[in-house]
């Protein structure tokens, strides 16, 4: 190869690698860009528009987020904890496991109560998901799906449809019929295709449409009839682990968390992510939405739980304790969004008073990872899945 | 998607995000933390796991054995 000879005229720091080189004097657009030859190189690789480095794009990066920091700086004038002194106190709660349903092989990965509030569904780490009735414990249906790790399910609002998927990068919508003997894995739909591993679907306000989150770090929203997919979502840079609507009075909208530590709120219409919070220290497992639709929690492998407020813009509570340092992997609040309910990695699920901050509860009973948890549809009950193979009903 | 996408082309996607979030409409916390202890106050009524309910009418509470009838 010949040699590349050029007079170099200056000799200092390049623009873009700030290392002492010989510099290629450019202009581009009237503009001198003093760079290195290794990062001419690279620029003219990456094809960039002028000025824009990798550099450039951090440093503008870095000042909007500040402007994002003093704004919302501005609008913190309380502490919710201060405002919550004027609540009454919570009296004590006495909350025991009322039904252990055991009949996983495995750990349980998930779990979704009906709206009729008695059925619950779980899925496992096996490959089955299996439909309980709740106050007798019986099991109503099992299927075993073509894939471990079944990571995320759903029950249909009208009760008749159960959705599911993990490893195998897909939601499967199974209808329940009301014979038993029925084999249901015939009946199945493939509605949701991913690139990655499913982490969690939940059906929107009808049976027909899906919502779902993957390791590929995208949600989608789906049509079950026909598979197509109807919206995508863009947006975090890493796996999304969770997702929860909005409560049907407040809108279109729902909340994802993610492997990026952040939480995003998107718009289902437009696909746009309209509002993105990024206080945790580590993955957010669980996101929910406090039951007026203005606020949501979030539980995290920091081992906090968080309150953020919607309208303000920010976080507005943290629930931890020093002694609490296994990260939290689902939350749930009970019905008036008085009480938070998170379950731990330490077996244990703690039940915090939202407006106070403070912990009333530690439950015990699980012999492994508290996985999942949710709250009845009545509230009269709130029901967790567990790595031990089992769930526990807790009233 | 996220992991197959270059270093830059995440940066431009967080930027363009930023740029409109400046822009969102906020309201301070004091008047949302009222709002949202007026909104779970009213709803404390309505919440069993609070209030608890009579052995006789949960669901939950005959432990084992015994069906209920609805």
């Amino acid at each position: 190869m010949c040699d590349q000879t050029f007079l170099a005229i200056t000799f200092g720091p390049c623009d873009s690698c700030s290392e002492n080189r010989p510099l290629m004097n450019l202009y581009i657009k009237t503009e001198p860009i003093n760079y290195c030859s290794l990062c001419m190189e690279i620029m003219a690789c990456q094809g960039l528009a002028s000025g824009e480095t990798l550099k450039s794009l951090k440093a503008e990066s870095e000042t909007l987020r500040k402007k994002l920091e003093e704004e919302r700086k501005k609008l913190h004038d309380v502490e919710l904890e201060k405002v919550a002194e004027k609540a009454e106190a919570l009296g004590e709660l006495n909350m025991k496991t009322r039904r252990t349903l055991k009949g996983h092989g495995n750990k349980v990965l998930c779990m979704d109560w009906c709206k009729d509030k008695r059925r619950i569904v779980s899925s496992s780490q096996d490959g089955k998901v299996i439909v309980w009735d709740a106050f007798t414990t019986n099991k109503e249906h099992a299927v075993t799906m073509p894939t471990t790790w079944v990571m995320a399910c759903a029950y249909a609002p009208s009760g008749c449809a159960i959705a599911c998927g993990g490893l195998d990068n897909k939601c499967s919508v199974y209808p329940l019929s009301l014979d038993k003997d029925e084999n249901l894995s015939a009946k199945k739909k493939s509605v949701a295709m991913h690139t990655n591993y499913l982490s969690g679907c939940t059906f929107t306000n009808s049976d027909m449409q899906i919502l779902t989150s993957s390791g590929d770090g995208t949600s989608a929203l789906w049509d079950v009839e026909s598979g197509q997919l109807l919206q995508s979502f863009h947006g975090h840079s890493a796996d999304v682990l969770t997702l929860d609507l909005a409560p049907s009075e407040t809108g279109n909208t729902f909340v994802s968390g993610g492997s990026d530590k952040k939480a995003n709120v998107w718009d289902l219409r437009s696909g746009q992510n309209v509002q993105s919070f990024d206080t945790h220290d580590s993955d957010i497992n669980c996101v929910k939405y406090y039951p007026s639709g203005d606020a949501f929690a979030s539980a995290s492998d920091d081992s906090t739980c968080r309150l953020f407020d919607l309208r303000a813009d920010r976080e507005v509570s943290i629930y931890s304790k020093d002694s609490i340092i296994f990260g939290a992997a689902s939350v749930d609040f009970s019905l008036s969004g008085r009480l938070l309910f998170a379950g731990y990695n330490d077996y244990t699920i703690n039940v915090w008073d939202v407006l106070k901050g403070t912990r009333v509860a530690i439950l015990f009973g699980h012999e492994n990872r508290v996985s999942s948890l949710r709250v009845s549809p009545d509230g009269t009950a709130f029901c967790s899945g567990s790595w031990d193979n089992t769930l526990r009903i807790w009233a | 998607m996220a992991r197959d996408m270059s270093d830059i082309d995440i940066l431009k996607m967080e930027l363009e995000q930023l740029k409109k979030e400046v822009s969102t409409p906020r309201e301070p916390v004091s008047k949302t933390s009222k709002e949202t202890m007026d909104w779970c106050e009213a709803a404390s009524g309505t919440d069993l796991l609070i209030t608890g309910v009579p052995d006789d009418k949960n669901p939950y509470k005959p432990e084992k054995g015994g069906c209920i009838i609805t």
